[in-house]
């Protein structure tokens, strides 16, 4: 009895929003075109560090530096060689996937909060090195006006960049889940002493999976250069990495989708706030409060059980609650 | 095919195991048997690399095994069940053997074949033989307390192992669940030939299954004979037989 990997309503669903979302800017404001792109692009970023925190169980504290790492590649690149954009773009991931590789080397050694604490160490590390390099980096003042070609300038061109680079990414990310890698990998995050003992390096999956986020974060970090046209030393600080924790864990750490609602959540929430107040961050904060009592499994979560309990009545086949540290 | 020579462990200022001896002929059933705190669950976790000896040799096919690391330990052939149900609680049952018959076929580095199509028949085997086939799709922590532990064994089956490792395989089961494990157990040793070495605190189980027993006290090893040597031995009566934890 073998189950497809989607269960078709899912693929008519998402194949329903794909053309949703390729004939919105035929219609919508630019100023919406724009926050859906900044959208996608957060999502694929929170995305990203789910496949290390929701499916490795792997306290990723600082990925936003991978985020940075891509982007200041593509401002660097395009600013100070003469190399064609393309080679700008592609460069960005695998850059972000060697400091994945060089950071998780050193962290795989240590496990949970410690390996949390050493991954903040060390990426931030890295953020200060962007943020004090005047001659390279631009320090606090980062890099503006990155030469783009004409056709990724306008609002509409980066919309359908954005979402083509994300659809294909997610795509990806859902494969590799869904593999014998994502099921090793789920199962070190349910208990990693057991997967020892049935002969899996743990650590080096672990690695493996940091260096493939990293990746993906870095994809994210070029997607936000090609948008924004500009790179600041915020894109790799540590209240980023916090942001798009809370987006995973908003929209539900243990489902694949929902750190992209998290993360269109809090880009909205984020957008509508900052037209009232200067204290972003505060009302981040309140959300995560609310999270932490009253949806601990995120939204995402929340909503899956609520369809699994109405399918199996009164069955109590709810997951059991695990603790976090 | 399991040799363990003086092989001994401290943590801090004890002494866990002291000098333990322990031989594993192809085929056997072996059990390890001792009062509480006698290291028997330290010894095997010396056996399978999760705990480094202080001194002392284990070789397992005539080749040196001690001190590696638990995944290459266990590549060579040997599995273990834990004492406590130690599984993946937020995997189905299927996934939770699946995820070991991967890492047994080196697969758990495929990145792009969709896992749910690979390693189906040597999965449902293994569900089947441990009797958890019904059950295939239930999330792991949702089963009872005597399923946790026939999957935990299901688990180590996953890795085809040749020598099968049993932390006291029927602690905390019912009756009913004992008879089941221990038949199962049984069943793997004869017909599929896997090794097996358990410990138990059930004499009566021990004295009916174990063809060689090994009895450990204070972390040394008193005697290794058949049940009827250990029977007689001296020893093993006022240690441990005759004593208050029988």
């Amino acid at each position: 009895m073998v189950k497809a990997l989607v269960e078709p309503r899912w693929l008519v669903a998402t194949g329903v929003i794909l053309i949703g979302l390729l004939l919105i800017p035929f219609g919508a404001p630019l100023f919406y075109i724009y926050i859906l792109s900044v959208i996608f692009v957060t999502a694929l970023l929170a995305m990203s560090l789910n496949l290390v925190l929701g499916y490795g169980g792997i306290y990723q504290f600082h990925h936003a530096v991978f985020y940075g790492v891509g982007a200041y590649t593509v401002a660097l690149i395009l600013t100070r060689t003469s190399l064609p954009w393309w080679v700008a773009l592609l460069a960005g991931p695998f850059v972000a996937a060697a400091t994945g590789l060089i950071i998780g080397w050193f962290c795989v050694r240590l496990t949970k909060l410690y390996f949390g604490m050493l991954q903040i160490s060390l990426g931030s590390l890295v953020w200060i090195i962007v943020y004090r390099w005047y001659d390279v980096t631009g320090g606090d003042n980062g890099i503006h006006d990155i030469p783009m070609p004409e056709w990724l300038t306008t609002f509409q061109g980066a919309y359908y960049f954005i979402l083509a680079v994300v659809a294909v990414c997610v795509g990806l990310m859902f494969l590799l889940i869904k593999s014998p890698f994502g099921a090793t990998l789920q199962a070190i995050r349910d208990n990693p002493q057991r997967c020892e003992a049935i002969g899996i390096n743990v650590r080096h999956h672990k690695l493996i999976a940091i260096v493939i986020a990293a990746f993906f974060g870095g994809v994210a970090g070029v997607l936000f250069a090609t948008l924004e046209r500009s790179v600041f030393p915020g894109l790799l600080f540590w209240v980023l990495s916090l942001e798009i924790l809370v987006m995973c864990l908003l929209g539900g750490w243990f489902t694949f989708a929902g750190p992209l609602l998290g993360a269109a959540i809090v880009v909205a929430l984020r957008t509508v706030a900052s037209r009232y107040t200067d204290y972003w961050t505060m009302v981040l904060g309140i959300i995560l409060i609310l999270l932490i009592f009253f949806l601990p499994e995120g939204v995402m979560g929340f909503i899956q059980e609520r369809a699994a309990a109405k399918r199996t009545a009164p069955h109590p086949q709810r997951v059991e609650e695990r603790s976090g540290s | 095919m399991l040799r363990v020579e003086n092989v001994v462990k401290s943590f801090d200022d004890f002494t866990a195991v002291n000098g333990a001896q322990l031989t594993v002929a192809d085929g056997a059933l072996v059990a390890v048997i001792g009062p509480n705190g006698a290291g028997k669950t330290t010894l095997f976790n010396l056996i399978i690399g999760l705990f480094k000896p202080d001194r002392g040799k284990i070789t397992f096919d005539d080749k040196d095994i001690t001190g590696l690391p638990p995944y290459e330990i266990c590549r060579r052939g040997i599995a273990r069940a834990f004492q406590i149900a130690n599984i993946f609680p937020r995997l189905s049952v299927f996934e939770n053997v699946q995820v070991a018959v991967f890492a047994q076929q080196r697969q758990s580095r495929n990145f792009l074949q969709p896992a749910h199509t690979l390693a189906r028949a040597e999965t449902n085997a293994i569900l089947e033989s441990a009797g958890l086939q019904h059950k295939a799709r239930h999330i792991a922590s949702a089963l009872s307390h005597g399923d946790q532990r026939i999957l935990e064994i299901a688990i180590a089956l996953g890795s085809q192992p040749r020598l099968l490792i049993l932390d006291e395989p029927t602690a905390g089961m019912s009756p009913e669940e004992t008879a089941t494990t221990m038949s199962l157990v049984k069943q793997l040793a004869q017909t599929r030939g896997i090794t097996i070495l358990f410990c138990e605190h059930d004499m009566d189980i021990v004295f009916s299954v174990a063809q060689s027993i090994m009895v450990m006290r204070h972390g040394q090893t008193i005697i290794q004979g058949t049940p009827e040597q250990v029977r007689q031995n001296r020893q093993v009566q006022e240690a441990y037989l005759g004593g208050a934890d029988a």
